[in-house]
């Protein structure tokens, strides 16, 4: 009754090829990007966004990033931080270099160096496949961490051996370094993060984000049909980097302030994983109902403790978390294999033969 | 520069070839214990296509489990006993609410289930036991302590320690063990149908249900025979979860399907590693050991794409 294609005829090839089709995804998707852009920041406190909003952009544009590569070119990756990483050092790099230039134009060139030597561990994957191929994505993850802590030209020497983002303005505001405010740092990740979701959503529904798709669903039929395994391989890895770099190089510049190798561990990996496969393989919203559930669902858990009146010690809180994630993926992986994305496309459907279910 | 890489490490093992017995000693048993997490890993594999990335918490859990019986009181070996029924209950309540719900999923899907258990295991664990390192009872459970020198040349030395030793004896015993299991008994043979073909087995009336709770059991045994050699050469905690991840590598070399695979892996690993590190390590600032084994990993993957003992993979279209 609410989302019903009928009676929504397109006269124009335009119109039959858009982004979005049925007016109701068109009003949906306007009304989620007026919250964002305007009621999010009009009503929202510092903490909010500080530690809730902006992390789960970041990680909802590397679950996006990590998606093109194993939910719609079927290349299992577990080195998505360590590419996350390559990024941070490299925007950290290039604007102590450039101290002059926009800040926000080095965070998305920092990206090209993560695509770049995102592209080199991508080699392997012409004969190394399924499973195995973990292996080359965890030599990735391994060697890269190590590189950011042996090779003090990275962090240009800091006794810390961490990298701490430097003061930097940008069309008249601070938009890294400890003084920037969280709604100016809120504005730029969502920029960003949209823009990127929204040139994602054009690439995969066409002729690249096609033949990634048949590489998934078998890559030697789609050898046959002239999809070249090389180009199309390398590019998923080069262009999957390139998202996570810049997600990297965000979460430091606009959420942490400072990071250090461990910050870009495995643990990253598997969390920016759990994201992809609970929102949904191959599906962009499914990236950011994923991302939303594990970042969100943990710092909630915190708070439920202190409002109910228990007084829990902070370690017991952070293992009963612990185990109530490692609980709900369980559980939501034996509901709903598919994902988030899944239980959404179901919901529309319900609506589409709402009331009549037959 | 060049000298360094190709010239200097060999005339060093040869000037000392002491040292180098000691490095290949210490990589010997640093592989068995790499082949023991990684046989977890294939016991599992085999009989359910499972990849259970929880092998290593497994470990841990078991490890502590064991300690913090000991310490509130438990003697060693009935702390030994209840700690083997632990896994057994683990076992039962894996195949029961994990594996049994998510039957024909795809690989992607089993695999996060079971990175989903090592959260859920690292929680329950450091809930129950708390989080600090522990050490483990080794002269409780009667394993020998101490060392051996034994005199090499004219004035070399080598150090090896007993517990290596009985790790290395038990290695061996599992293995020999496992092959008896698999080959001689009734349950082996189920195992082997169902590592076979799921259906096959089911039609001629194995339980896949019982053999999973075994093959998990198994692997639970195999997990705490590994967590008492580890954690007396370390302490039991948590940071053993890292040695899980060492265990893909070899794993991965010797063929996710093969035993004899997990056990040469495993070994060439650990040579390989100990060797690059204290030979060549130095040339790039140490600390190698990290990535080396992904890296030697990734090279026999490229000339053997299934593994060193892993089974030929076939694609049809």
């Amino acid at each position: 009754m609410f989302y019903r294609e009928a009676g929504q005829f397109k006269t124009s090839y335009k119109a039959d090829q858009a982004l979005m089709p049925i007016l109701q995804d068109r009003i949906g998707l306007l009304v989620i990007l007026a919250i964002a852009f305007v009621v999010i920041p009009v009503l929202a406190n510092d903490f909010f966004l500080t530690s809730i909003m902006i992390p789960f952009l970041v990680f909802a544009l590397a679950a996006i990033g990590l998606n093109v590569l194993t939910g719609f070119c079927g290349q299992l990756s577990l080195g998505t931080g360590a590419f996350m990483g390559v990024g941070a050092y490299a925007a950290y790099k290039l604007t102590t270099i450039f101290p002059d230039a926009n800040v926000i134009v080095m965070v998305l060139l920092s990206g090209v160096f993560s695509a770049a030597i995102g592209a080199v561990f991508g080699l392997p994957s012409l004969r190394i496949k399924g499973l195995y191929l973990a292996v080359t994505t965890l030599a990735a993850q391994f060697f890269l961490e190590w590189c950011f802590i042996r090779i003090p030209w990275l962090y240009n020497d800091n006794a810390s051996g961490a990298i701490e983002i430097p003061h930097r303005e940008a069309f008249g505001v601070v938009v890294s370094g400890a003084e920037a405010t969280p709604i100016v740092r809120y504005f730029i990740v969502l920029s960003i993060t949209a823009l990127i979701a929204f040139l994602m959503a054009n690439v995969l529904r066409g002729r690249i984000g096609r033949s990634w798709m048949m590489i998934r669903d078998m890559d030697i039929a789609a050898e046959l049909m002239g999809i070249r395994p090389l180009q199309t391989k390398l590019m998923a890895f080069a262009v999957s980097s390139y998202i996570c770099g810049v997600a990297g190089a965000m979460m430091v510049f606009f959420w942490l302030n400072a990071a250090e190798p461990s910050s870009y561990s495995i643990a990253l990996s598997f969390q920016i994983l759990f994201m992809v496969i609970l929102g949904g393989l191959g599906s962009l919203s499914g990236s950011f109902m994923g991302a939303a559930f594990i970042w969100i669902l943990p710092v909630f858990l915190k708070f439920i403790p202190g409002t109910i009146g228990i007084n829990l010690a902070a370690e017991t809180v952070e293992h009963v978390t612990f185990m109530i994630v490692g609980a709900l993926i369980i559980f939501f992986l034996i509901v709903e294999p598919h994902g988030f994305a899944r239980l959404w496309q179901i919901a529309k459907q319900k609506l589409r033969v709402w009331p009549f279910p037959y | 520069m060049l000298y360094d890489i190709f010239i200097d490490p060999f005339v060093q093992m040869y000037d000392m070839p002491d040292f180098f017995l000691q490095v290949l000693w210490e990589g010997f048993v640093a592989g068995i214990l790499y082949a023991l997490i990684a046989l977890g890993f294939v016991l599992i594999f085999k009989a359910s296509g499972v990849f259970n990335f929880a092998q290593g918490i497994m470990v841990v859990f078991a490890g502590l489990t064991l300690v913090g019986l000991n310490e509130n009181g438990v003697p060693a070996y009935l702390a030994l006993a209840l700690t083997i029924g632990a896994m057994g209950i683990l076992a039962y309540g894996v195949e029961r609410v994990v594996m049994r719900p998510l039957v024909n999923q795809p690989d992607i899907i089993l695999l996060m289930a079971t990175i989903g258990l090592t959260y859920f295991l690292i929680g329950f664990g450091e809930f129950v036991f708390g989080g600090e390192p522990k050490q483990m009872i080794t002269e409780e459970l009667g394993l020998p302590t101490g060392s051996t020198a034994i005199e090499f040349g004219e004035r070399g030395l080598i150090i090896l320690q007993h517990i290596d030793i009985a790790a290395a004896v038990i290695a061996v015993l599992m293995v020999a063990a496992l092959g008896v299991f698999f080959n001689k008994t009734r349950i082996g043979r189920a195992l082997r149908a169902v590592a076979d073909d799921h259906q096959a087995a089911l039609s001629v009336g194995i339980s896949l249900n019982q053999i999973w709770a075994i093959v998990w059991f198994a692997a639970g045994l195999v997990a705490l025979a590994t967590g008492i050699m580890w954690g007396a050469r370390s302490d039991v905690s948590f940071a053993l979860e890292i040695v899980a991840f060492k265990a893909l590598p070899v794993l991965i070399l010797g063929g996710f399907t093969s035993i004899p695979g997990a056990i040469v892996g495993g070994l060439i690993i650990g040579f390989g590693e100990k060797i690059g590190e204290l030979y060549w390590g130095g040339l790039v600032g140490g600390g190698i050991e990290s990535w080396l084994a992904y890296i030697i990993a990734l090279i026999f993957l490229l000339f053997r794409p299934q593994g060193l003992f892993g089974e030929r993979i076939i694609e049809r279209v």
